[in-house]
């Protein structure tokens, strides 16, 4: 099998693929665990008993969870590299194949802002322009265990947050996007200095394999818990769950 | 004679000592079967494990389990450590322990000749591969941290080399305990009285 780093579209293929397996199938894994010789003597667990193994390890991803909101530490900052050191290509990743990436039309683009927040109007890109800049070449951690650095620069996200008159003693940030990707964060994370609504690339517009028009990125998060091609954000007390999430994958995906 | 019958009723394995053992053995069992779906999602290397082998049923099954058995492995290796400390265990089974004596105990074992007479004293050959075994389970938590929280143990992270240096120890390590458990297994087949006072305690 070839390095996911080098051919990232076969990774996606698989991951796509395994997102679509339907439930049944994704229950093999107990059956399959069977061949592990004795687990189930050991255990003295009924591990056939699929749906108690499989609420049994959601309760467990929930409670890391709240381990990962209290390991972290807001004022702690991922480290940053020299730009000798950003991956290129840097790998494009997502739940599609590259050809499939959505085209958005940057002029007629306005993000729409939602919940408990005081300024609802829809940015154009020009405005987010406009507001304070800043960069950063961080690395990027997946879920699946490569890494790559890359170099995001926009408006950090607090001062974002802030010029909308965000409730910032809300619990969750709640993102869709215009490939229908959806997923949600914590505030202590949307509130970290290096969290950015990224609007640039290793010093480009954004490209649209890499999330054009922007994208939200977040060095203390796994790779899926950087929501690209974001079409509206909403500030909320109600968990909104999540693409990947909504699948078994864990919410906080702190790094 | 009275000495020996109170020495025979001490079992050569307290039930603390069983216990840990066995919870670890599944902890062990657990993390290596779905690191193994883990790793085939991104591999380091130009093989995958069979996945028939493997727990978890795909990368998020897969992690579920992980970071569900780390917390078993985690506290009952610290109670383990915790117990063989404070009964002072730890010194009077594993120590003294030199290079000396593994090579000539581990001469002995490939001639046949290495006794097993007392089940309550670990030859040198035992000392080495356990206390082993238990610093490379440490290893592979203190990467294990790095990989799951890079950002939060910077400390550590600097001290294993980095994210991607700490994949690389991760996986070695576990290739180790991997190692050490076939042939702890295979010895335990061959002499399986150790076996069973791993169950009994006597």
């Amino acid at each position: 099998m070839r390095n996911p780093i080098q051919h990232p579209d076969q990774a996606d293929a698989i991951k796509e693929a395994l997102g679509r397996l339907d439930s049944p199938a994704r229950r093999r894994f107990l059956t399959g665990s069977l061949t592990l010789g004795g687990l189930s003597l050991l255990t003295g667990c009924d591990l056939t008993d699929s749906k108690g193994v499989e609420t049994a390890l959601e309760r467990i991803s929930r409670f890391n969870d709240k381990a990962q909101a209290w390991l972290f530490d807001p004022n702690r900052l991922a480290p940053t590299y020299p730009e000798s050191m950003i991956a290129r290509p840097f790998p494009f990743n997502a739940f599609y194949s590259e050809d499939r990436v959505p085209r958005v039309d940057g002029d007629s683009f306005r993000l729409e802002v939602g919940g408990l927040v005081a300024d609802r109007h829809a940015w154009t890109l020009a405005e987010l322009h406009a507001l304070p800049q800043t960069d950063q070449v961080t690395r990027h951690i997946c879920v699946e265990g490569w890494s790559a650095i890359g170099k995001w620069g926009g408006v950090p996200f607090s001062l974002f947050l802030k010029r909308i008159g965000a409730d910032l003693s809300a619990r969750y940030i709640g993102f869709k996007c215009s490939d229908d990707y959806y997923t949600s964060i914590d505030m202590p994370t949307a509130l970290h200095p290096q969290t950015l609504l990224t609007l640039t690339y290793d010093g480009q517009t954004l490209p649209a394999r890499y999330g054009f028009p922007m994208k939200l990125r977040m060095p203390t998060k796994l790779g899926y818990k950087n929501p690209k091609h974001i079409q509206a954000l909403f500030v909320t007390n109600t968990y909104p769950g999540g693409y990947w999430e909504d699948q078994g994958y864990n919410w906080f995906g702190g790094s | 004679m009275t000495e020996m019958t109170t020495a025979s009723r001490i079992p050569i394995h307290p039930l603390w000592l069983r216990l840990t053992h066995w919870l670890n053995a599944l902890a062990v069992l657990v993390m290596v079967a779905s690191g193994w779906r883990i790793y085939n999602a991104s591999p380091l290397f130009d093989f995958r494990f069979a996945n028939d082998i493997t727990l978890g049923g795909w990368l998020a099954g897969a992690l579920q389990w992980h970071f569900a058995a780390m917390w078993l492995l985690a506290a009952n290796g610290l109670l383990y450590l915790l117990f063989n400390a404070l009964s002072g265990r730890l010194w009077r089974k594993f120590l003294p322990l030199s290079p000396r004596s593994v090579y000539a105990d581990l001469k002995a074992a490939l001639r046949g000749r290495l006794s097993h007479a007392d089940p309550r004293r670990y030859n040198a050959v035992q000392r080495a591969a356990y206390l082993f075994a238990m610093l490379d389970i440490l290893l592979l938590v203190l990467s294990g941290l790095v990989l799951w929280k890079s950002v939060q143990f910077p400390l550590l992270r600097e001290l294993l080399g980095g994210y991607e240096t700490a994949r690389y120890i991760h996986f070695f390590a576990m290739l180790a305990l991997v190692g050490f458990t076939a042939v702890h297994l295979a010895m335990a087949m061959l002499v399986p009285r150790t076996f069973l006072t791993m169950i009994r305690g006597h």
